[in-house]
């Protein structure tokens, strides 16, 4: 398989180093320049830019959280003024409220060139049609791998989601090789394929990029089988960049980090201390190679391990696992973050006690969100007719918040976990690892 | 006029039924009439009861979410039409019924009916024109 950049990507630990290094004292003396943000952060912490000589000075450096994003919205973390952006992107955060992102024409290089990378780990080149079936839009998921496919040279056809069997028609007609989409809505392809007795020859489809939400080793087996791919991981968040900070290479044994964009350590999410290769803890990104938002130390909530050794394909560029959980509560679906205090938020404006249970299911290879909410006296009436009315206004004002439909259910009072305390309030039946 | 059901919040789950009824019997409450409005998740169980403040004491004490609801009583002739007749005479003054349910009585001759409109005065001058008769509580409550 072809490897984009190997210069970068197999470079000796100590050339990596030194390009780390590089990028980091100008990142950081960029975001101290030009971010109060961060200029009173590392006031606070007694660190100056000139601290910082080594990569592993980071250690150094002040966290950033989501919720520091959310404090500054929209622009407050920007390092550059709007008339040096050319795109923006925004997420769910934990009230609503969105989580901005801007990048400047150099930061579209990097991702671009971060997504050309796990397109070309994939045996990608510029004889590739890239069928993209991600959300375009806020959503970084559309555009990230759009970009990658054009900026490899490849063919990009932007498909976007929804219209089953147009994307059949399309991977026919267009001979369509890579596609890039959710796990969830590939196995839905497939299984559309098979049910509609589309035979596979038709299909030119060689290889699959999917990420965004979490999926199992069986579900690979699955996709692979019914679109007869083979099937690649890839891993991002929009705060970073989006899909493309890290990706899968032929080994599928932990996706490699474009870690000369994206500096990636964990750590114990208690202690905040790094831990060594092996050790499962919260990922953590700097984002030195970054114009318009630096994010020092950025905590993804992510949990995972890292690997330094040197991959079977070649690479040298860390692995990291595949995340095996959140050390926060936020829930992914159907690629939409979903935190249970933004449903906690809404049953309070809406009159209700904040006691509920979350159920999540995967039904139908689509993610389903089911919210238990207490039945109280205010709510309650003798008829049905009320009672179906006031669900629906209930799941009307959870779908503007979440913008993800939730199903309420009604339940008898005193049955749910009380607020206090560490209530279990989220039950996840997909099997997900 | 009107007489007093108990409307309460019941889960759809095995045994649930049985557990709140227990809760009324264990209270010394004969039920008059019941009936039960189901939805996918979840059931209104409507109850007419000798004491219905009692009743709603005892539900809501075992944490149960109640309410006591005005509800028409009216007694009809147990013949042929009988409960035609006398819903005719409510339709026709366009008096929509939320919900009902009906039971016999011992004399073998009548029947109630245990209504819930949108407009209880409307429906109960179409009933009383009609030459219905309209039960109050403690007769309901007595039967």
């Amino acid at each position: 398989m072809g490897i984009f950049k190997p210069e970068v990507e197999c470079a000796s630990r100590d050339e990596m180093k030194a390009l780390q290094t590089e990028r980091l004292k100008k990142m950081v003396k960029n975001a101290y320049e030009n971010v109060p943000f961060y200029k009173q952060k590392l006031d606070e912490a007694g660190v100056s830019p000139d601290d910082i000589q080594s990569i592993d000075d980071i250690v150094k450096l002040p966290f950033t959280l989501k919720t520091d994003l959310r404090d500054n919205f929209p622009y407050g973390l920007f390092a550059v003024p709007n008339s040096e952006l050319v795109r923006i992107h925004a997420s769910s955060g934990t009230t609503g409220k969105q989580t901005v992102v801007g990048y400047t024409k150099n930061d579209i290089d990097v991702w671009s060139e971060s997504a050309a990378r796990a397109i070309v780990a994939t045996g990608g080149s510029k004889d590739d049609i890239v069928h993209i079936s991600y959300g375009y839009g806020l959503f970084t998921g559309g555009l990230g791998l759009h970009y990658g496919a054009e900026y490899l040279g490849a063919t990009a056809i932007p498909v976007s989601t929804g219209n089953t069997a147009r994307q059949l028609q399309i991977f026919q007609d267009f001979g369509s090789t890579v596609l890039c989409c959710t796990p969830s809505y590939a196995l839905y392809l497939g299984e559309y394929r098979r049910d509609n007795n589309i035979p596979l020859e038709s299909l030119k489809l060689r290889a699959g990029i999917f990420g965004a939400e979490p999926w199992t080793d069986e579900m690979r087996k699955q996709i692979e089988a019914l679109l007869g791919i083979e099937a690649y991981d890839i891993y991002g968040l929009s705060e970073i960049a989006g899909p493309g900070v890290s990706f899968d290479c032929e080994c599928h044994n932990g996706m490699h980090v474009n870690e000369d964009y994206f500096y990636p350590e964990v750590i114990d999410p208690e202690t905040l201390e790094p831990l060594p290769d092996g050790e499962i803890g919260e990922l953590v990104f700097t984002c030195i190679g970054k114009e318009a938002l630096p994010l020092v130390r950025y905590r993804t909530r992510d949990l995972c391990s890292l690997n330094h050794e040197k991959c079977a394909c070649g690479r040298t560029t860390v692995r990291m696992s595949k995340p095996v959980g959140r050390s926060d509560d936020m829930l992914i679906i159907r690629g939409v973050n979903v935190f249970p205090s933004q449903i906690e938020h809404v049953l309070l404006q809406e009159g209700m006690q904040p006691n509920y249970l979350i159920t999540v299911d995967r039904v139908n290879n689509l993610d389903t969100l089911t919210v238990d909410v207490e039945m109280n006296l205010d709510t309650f009436s003798d008829t049905v007719k009320d009672l179906e009315k006031a669900k629906k206004k209930l799941e009307a004002a959870m779908q503007s918040t979440l913008n993800v439909h939730a199903s309420i259910r009604f339940v008898e009072y005193g049955t749910l976990p009380r607020s206090e305390g560490k209530a279990k309030r989220v039950i996840d039946k997909r099997k997900i690892k | 006029m009107y007489i007093k059901q108990l409307s309460v919040f019941v889960e759809n789950k095995d045994g649930r039924l049985a557990e709140i009824t227990t809760i009324i019997a264990n209270a010394g409450i004969d039920i008059r009439a019941l009936s039960i409005a189901d939805t996918t998740d979840f059931g209104i169980l409507r109850l007419v009861v000798d004491k219905p403040y009692e009743a709603e004491k005892a539900l809501k004490d075992a944490g149960l979410t109640v309410s006591l609801t005005d509800v028409i009583a009216v007694g009809i002739p147990d013949r042929p039409g009988g409960f035609a007749e006398t819903i005719s005479s409510v339709a026709d003054k366009d008096v929509g019924v939320e919900y009902m349910y009906a039971f016999i009585s011992r004399d073998h001759d009548r029947a109630y009916l245990i209504m819930r409109v949108a407009d209880n005065e409307k429906a109960i001058s179409a009933l009383k024109s009609h030459g219905c008769d309209i039960l109050d509580g403690d007769s309901v409550y007595k039967l």
